[in-house]
């Protein structure tokens, strides 16, 4: 299963060059002040800045009113797709979206729910819509004129890898021809007001990352495989889920000494305990995309596999492992592989 | 392992062994199937919220059972539960009964659902707002908001491991949900996977759907031609899947077949069909395919029939070309104007409703609709009755244009 693109939008910037940029300087983006109403003091969040010139997409009648997660998921898929965009279109590829959500449209529902509580005689027909989880997944579609199936998963941050192993499912199959897969989140003070309840350190971020998945074992980057999610829950706890994980993906590794580790570790030790626990054996390169870009959630795990991607893409390494110890869900991970390692034995 | 995942050259037969249902007809396969056979409708004035500024005041609310028993969850623990959470609870109880299941350390989840916990998400933001500094039972309200918690109390209940899938496909996610559980067998990815839909009742959706001029003012009438709109509803429905091979050889008793599965998007609008119903028409047409019969062999369709001008008629003409000349042959009703539309639970409902059809052979009438459309070509139920049925199909449509149609076969 090659992965045949990948797109983002970050913190960054909007598009792959200045995301590698940023992950290349190693240096955590400055985070800005989001007013909390009621609170004294502000949030401290990463958000994706304007872009450059405004994207052509956002002429398209479906878009005019979207929610800023809809643009983020327009420009990664588009990136992602690439020159393929116009067989989508004539339908000459059967394309497959697979969407992996946390938050989902956010400052829509919250929008809505407070025009609701003022007044709901006037609350606005027209955002309603928008606060739905698959309106993102469905913007994309219509698009793109993609008529095929099309699910909007949601879940913890481990929900994109997933995600992505549902897509190539879908492949194998014969469902579709080529599988678009995709995490975004949004900002909205709802988010980080939530995410200061567990801990105060965690700078929450937003944006989206794409994965292009088509059939193939030519060269360039495969999607190897991805493990059993990990449940944690009364029965299991974190740290037992995220070693369960690891053992799984290693397993899968052909060469730990030139293999990278993208983990999604962020520099808060009570929330990283379990992943760095799991990993603490580990010797080969690491690279926490989080620490860089913020706490993302289903954004942040698609980064960490557009990251992947990207850098063996580059010719950084052969092999690159996707660890994902999620919020309140399961550890699950990933691996790519550049078709050039042998199969695992 | 996720992925790759196995991939049969000959695929699995899907059985339905188990099923549990919960609706505003009330808890249990038996006061459901009583409730549906007889077409009555369960509505009343919204309790839950005020809506006493909205332009429509009834829907079809659950009455939950006030002290619930849920294994391997005390008191506080299920007190604490989001409404949503307890519907999916006491369902998957039933179908977990039903099943006879014991013991299963790993189980795919595959689950449904438009809103999750979001009555715990407006009382959280309600304390954000008014009480902006005041942090007690935040972190309870926002945990058990997250979609992912119901099924993760499932998980803890019932004591399984396994992946969790949840699918937010609008109004058509419990299908998809019933659907995607069904491949994963199929194809070999799994033995047995529980799957379903759920979603209870909220100000905002509520609110969502009567500012969009969608609810019935009057009475829900699925397909008739005065139809002024549909009617909400909640609940949840489980069903335990299991591969034929699998279900038989430890005895189980096999109540219907998923024989087909066909998921397609309408890239028309984001809250209207495309008048021709060419989606319905790909989802329908998609899932006779895959269980390999024609649209003649169909005995009865139950269909998305919310209520509403557009989906009603565009499902029409779906059903209409979709089947040609076996059009008039074809049984139809929706039942949305006896318990609501359930969104996120709606196609679980009705998945569970389709089973009770083949294993029961009767037909739920919609005695609300007096006067069909007259651009029905099919039979449109709206008595009582028995009839003998082999095949049934049930589509969901959704906002954003997710299409999914689902076909049961009976098992003797």
């Amino acid at each position: 299963m090659v992965v045949a693109g990948v797109g983002v939008v970050s913190p960054a910037g909007w598009g792959i060059p200045s995301f590698r940029q940023v992950l290349s300087g190693g240096i955590p983006l400055a985070a800005s002040e989001m007013l909390r109403p009621g609170w004294p003091k502000p949030l401290r969040v990463l958000r994706v800045p304007p872009p450059q010139k405004k994207p052509e997409f956002l002429s398209h009648p479906r878009l005019r009113r979207s929610s800023p997660i809809s643009q983020f998921f327009l420009a990664a898929g588009l990136e992602a797709l690439g020159e393929d965009v116009s067989k989508v279109r004539d339908g000459s590829i059967k394309l497959g979206i697979v969407v992996a959500t946390f938050s989902g449209c956010v400052n829509y529902s919250r929008r809505f729910y407070d025009e609701t509580l003022r007044d709901p005689a006037s609350a606005s027909p027209l955002v309603f819509p928008e606060t739905v989880f698959n309106a993102p997944a469905s913007h994309l579609a219509a698009y793109l004129g993609c008529r095929a199936i099309n699910y909007t998963l949601v879940g913890d941050p481990g929900t994109f890898l997933q995600a992505l192993a549902m897509a190539a499912g879908w492949i194998e199959e014969k469902r579709v021809d080529a599988c678009l897969v995709l995490g975004a989140e949004e900002m909205d003070w709802l988010t980080g007001d939530a995410f200061r309840l567990f801990s105060r350190k965690v700078c929450v971020s937003e944006g989206a990352g794409a994965l292009y998945l088509r059939p193939g074992d030519g060269s360039g980057v495969h999607l190897k495989s991805v493990t059993d999610s990990f449940l944690f829950n009364r029965q299991t706890q974190r740290t037992v889920a995220a070693k369960n994980m690891t053992n799984a993906l290693l397993s899968q590794v052909r060469d730990h000494e030139g293999a990278c580790l993208w983990d999604g570790c962020q520099d808060v030790p009570s929330l990283d305990r379990a992943e760095t626990e799991a990993w603490k054996s580990w010797t080969g390169s690491r690279f926490s995309v989080k620490k860089i870009l913020g706490e993302g959630l289903a954004t942040t795990s698609a980064w960490q596999c557009v990251a992947a991607v990207d850098a063996m893409a580059e010719n950084n390494g052969a092999e690159a492992l996707v660890s994902v110890v999620g919020c309140n869900q399961q550890a699950i991970g990933a691996l790519f592989a550049k078709n050039s390692v042998a199969e695992p034995v | 392992m996720l992925y790759p995942a196995p991939h049969l050259e000959i695929k699995e037969r899907v059985a339905v062994t188990g099923v549990g249902i919960l609706t505003s007809f009330g808890p249990g396969w038996s006061i459901n199937a009583e409730g549906f056979r007889a077409g009555n409708p369960a509505f009343r004035e919204v309790t839950l919220f005020d809506v006493s500024q909205q332009r429509a005041r009834k829907a079809a609310e659950i009455d939950l059972p006030p002290d619930p028993e849920i294994p391997n969850l005390t008191k506080q623990q299920i007190k604490r539960l989001d409404r949503a959470a307890l519907m999916l609870l006491l369902a998957a109880q039933e179908a977990w009964t039903h099943a006879g299941w014991k013991d299963v350390a790993q189980l795919p989840v595959v689950l449904g659902t438009t809103s999750g916990g979001m009555n715990s998400g407006q009382d959280y933001y309600q304390q954000a707002i008014h009480h902006p500094l005041a942090f007690r039972n935040q972190a309870s309200r926002l945990s058990q908001y997250h979609c992912q918690r119901q099924p993760l109390e499932l998980a803890n209940a019932f004591g399984f491991g396994g992946p969790i899938t949840l699918i937010a496909n609008a109004c058509a996610s419990g299908s998809n949900a019933v659907g995607h559980a069904a491949e994963l067998i199929r194809n070999g990815a799994a033995r047995q996977v529980l799957t379903g839909g759920y979603d209870a009742l909220s100000h905002l959706v509520f609110s969502g759907f009567d500012s969009l001029q969608a609810l019935s003012t009057t009475v829900c009438r699925p397909f008739d031609s005065a139809r002024d709109g549909l009617a909400l509803g909640e609940g949840a429905a489980i069903l335990t899947l299991e591969s034929f091979t699998f279900a038989k050889k430890r005895g189980a008793k096999i109540l219907a077949e998923i024989a087909g599965y066909g998921a397609s998007t309408d890239c028309h609008h984001l809250t209207q069909p495309q008048p021709n119903g060419d989606a319905a028409f790909e989802s329908m047409r998609l899932a006779a395919l895959q269980a390999g019969i024609n649209p003649g062999q169909v005995d009865y369709i139950n269909a998305h029939g919310t209520g509403t001008m557009l989906n009603d008629s565009a499902e029409t003409e779906a059903i209409n070309r979709w089947a040609g000349e076996a059009a008039p042959g074809i049984k139809v009703s929706s039942t949305k104007g006896s318990i609501g539309h359930c969104l996120g639970a709606a196609g679980a409902i009705e998945a569970a409703l389709c089973v009770m059809v083949l294993q029961e052979q009767w037909l739920p009438p919609s005695p609300a609709t007096t006067n069909p459309a007259a651009e029905c070509r099919f039979q449109y139920i709206r008595r009582p009755g028995t009839a003998a049925c082999e095949y049934v199909l049930s589509n969901s449509f959704g906002f954003g244009g997710a299409n999914a149609s689902l076909i049961f076969r009976r098992t003797v």
